[in-house]
């Protein structure tokens, strides 16, 4: 698959979910391509983490999710949760946004990093350690073998953030989803991350999902934007569209609130 | 060595030590400080009377000469195995303790070993099955086992299981005809395996169960609440949703990611309970006429046998450092940034 080919990797058609009776997404449409970035932007509280849980069935406790999320001709919450649980982490990943609480603390990088290699890939020890070695020097960590042994404490953040990434593409999905991957890093750090997601997304054809509301990483990255509110996808485009000539009041009011103008600081 | 697990072991282990010699001087400090005196409390009432007596019986016991060197000669005694004579019992401390001390071991090792499993079970299961009746069932169980009183439910327990349904043997730590079996490690239950003596075995099983039931009834319900909400607590990490993206099976997340930190709390909470439950044998070994150190504690307290009772006191805080020193080992072992600090 070449980035060139437009091929819809995962389609979200009216998703609505509500937990505890609560609605939070009113009917969420989103289409993701390989080879792409789809950059998802929208204010705190807009469903943007809640879309991304849905697509791996990762919803919190109490909830229920309807619409469709079809992906390799499947509707991913009608899937049974053994078959589910062979989509992800195999050929949807999804990568958190704080490094400093989604790797486990107690359990050394090898083993957070092979684990699901082994399972997902019936391979074994010494070949997963190989490809784990392999990926961590793709995210760029210094010292893969010894990285391997060490825990996740003893990583900066950001090193703890490609090490998270190296765990998402362990198994070579096709679909990558990154909730705000870069909020809680500073700022050189965020650049050095974003770059890399956009290498991987242009290199291994993968459709990313990144989930954000800094348009101006949005602006730096991704092809396509979207905006939510209120558990709805209130615009959707290509990146240049949307930033330059926003159709919906929402998000000129967000670019408004900018404070250098998106697309001036593109790539 | 060069581990920093094995250096933290290390570590643990000499300021165990150190906190061994602690305790001899506080269990000698604080029986020095009863008011209370032992020449009143071991010699008949014509013999207190009597200076010479009374002047030989101190220097007897060395409680004629200064403190720090009764403490040193206390000290010297015990680095060769010497507590001291009980005045109540005539015999060596160390033999009447050698007789109780594995009594209560086997009792409250019991305990411990039921309330961890079913405890940490039942606290395990009511969090993944949150919200649903066996949860509910499990959150008002735990709930009584924490409320009724340990001494009360002995009590209850003896007579209802004993007398009326004589499901349960009687007292004591085996069948009255029968002889205990050789001693190795003065637990009968493990004594009788060791030597192949099926029936000793089975009735030291059912002596034991009833009181150790109901010892451990408090610490199960204590350790279902505490499991229940550290492993809801762990549920909703970030790591354990990233580990279900991952798309690991449910028993993989289970026990290596969600078991191991809820642990952590657990842990702590374990080792404060199995304190009280210690108590809480003096309590129920009276009632089971269980020859432990609880009924011996009580014996040589109310008669100001002050040998007896320093002994009483090294065991029983040998036993609290013990437990403390798993508690912290577990920690290390458990989580590897509690290694380097
Ligand atoms: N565990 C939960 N239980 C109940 N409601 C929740 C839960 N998590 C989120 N919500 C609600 O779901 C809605 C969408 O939340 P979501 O986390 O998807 O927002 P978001 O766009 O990711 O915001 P942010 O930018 O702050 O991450 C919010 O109204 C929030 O209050
Ligand atoms: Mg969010």
């Amino acid at each position: 698959m070449t980035a060139a080919q437009k091929t819809a990797a995962l389609t979200i058609e009216g998703l609505r979910v509500s937990i505890g009776g609560h609605d939070v997404l009113h009917g969420v449409d989103l289409t993701l391509e390989a080879g792409r970035v789809h950059g998802l932007a929208g204010e705190s509280g807009s469903g943007k983490t809640m879309t991304g849980l849905a697509v791996l069935g990762l919803l919190p406790h109490g909830s229920r999710a309807s619409g469709r999320i079809a992906f390799g001709g499947r509707d991913l919450l009608e899937m049974p949760a053994r078959e589910l649980n062979e989509v992800r982490g195999a050929k949807i990943a999804m990568v958190f946004q704080d490094p400093a609480t989604s790797l486990h603390p107690m359990l050394t990088v090898e083993r957070q990093l092979t684990e699901h290699m082994r399972h997902h890939l019936g391979i074994g020890r010494k070949d997963a350690r190989e490809r784990a070695a392999a990926l961590l020097a793709k995210v760029r960590i210094p010292g893969p073998e010894e990285a391997l042994k060490r825990y996740p404490h003893q990583f900066s953040g950001g090193m703890r953030q490609r090490i998270a990434i190296a765990v998402a593409l362990a198994c070579e999905p096709e679909v990558l989803i990154a909730d705000e991957p870069t909020t809680a890093l500073d700022v050189t750090v965020q650049a050095g991350i974003l770059r890399l997601l956009r290498g991987l997304c242009d290199d291994l054809g993968l459709a990313v999902l990144l989930v954000t509301h800094d348009l101006g990483v949005m602006s730096a990255v991704a092809d396509e934007v979207s905006v939510m509110k209120d558990g709805l996808v209130v615009e959707t485009g290509p990146r240049g569209r949307v930033l330059r000539e926003p159709r919906h009041p929402y998000t000129r009011s967000l670019l408004d609130a900018l404070p250098v103008p998106p697309g001036e600081n593109s790539p | 060595m060069r581990s920093p697990l094995a250096r933290f072991l290390v570590r643990r282990i000499l300021t165990a030590l150190l906190l061994a010699v602690g305790i001899t001087l506080i269990t000698f400090v604080l029986t020095n400080l009863v008011p209370g005196d032992p020449v009143a409390a071991n010699l008949g009432q014509r013999a207190v009377g009597d200076p010479a007596i009374v002047a030989q019986w101190r220097a007897d016991h060395g409680l004629d000469r200064p403190l720090p060197q009764q403490y040193l000669m206390h000290l010297e005694g015990l680095l060769h195995g010497d507590l001291g004579t009980s005045q109540q019992s005539h015999r060596p401390v160390l033999d009447d303790l050698a007789e109780s001390v594995p009594a209560t071991l086997e009792l409250a090792g019991a305990a411990i070993l039921v309330s961890l499993i079913l405890g940490v079970g039942f606290g395990v299961v009511a969090a993944l099955r949150r919200d649903r009746l066996s949860d509910h069932v499990l959150r008002v169980l735990s709930l009584i086992g924490i409320s009724v009183p340990t001494f009360w439910l002995a009590l209850v327990a003896f007579y209802v299981f004993f007398f009326r349904l004589q499901v349960t043997p009687g007292s004591g730590r085996i069948d009255p005809g029968m002889t205990p079996p050789p001693q190795v490690t003065g637990l009968y239950t493990v004594d009788a395996l060791l030597s192949g003596r099926w029936d000793v075995f089975s009735s030291a099983i059912g002596h034991l169960a009833a009181p150790a039931l109901v010892l451990a009834l408090y610490t199960i319900g204590l350790l279902t609440r505490f499991t229940r909400s550290a492993v809801l607590e762990v549920l909703g990490q970030d790591y354990v949703r990233a580990a279900r993206a991952k798309g690991l099976p449910g028993r993989v997340v289970l026990f290596r990611y969600v078991l191991r930190p809820a642990l952590v709390p657990v842990i702590t909470v374990a080792g404060l309970a199995f304190g009280s439950l210690l108590s809480g044998t003096v309590l129920v070994e009276a009632v089971f006429a269980w020859p432990g150190v609880g009924q011996y504690a009580y014996k040589s307290a109310t008669t100001l046998d002050l040998p007896a009772v320093m002994g009483v006191g090294l065991v029983v805080g040998v036993v609290y450092l013990v437990i403390n020193l798993v508690v912290d080992v577990l920690y290390g072992v458990i989580d590897p940034r509690v290694r380097v600090s």
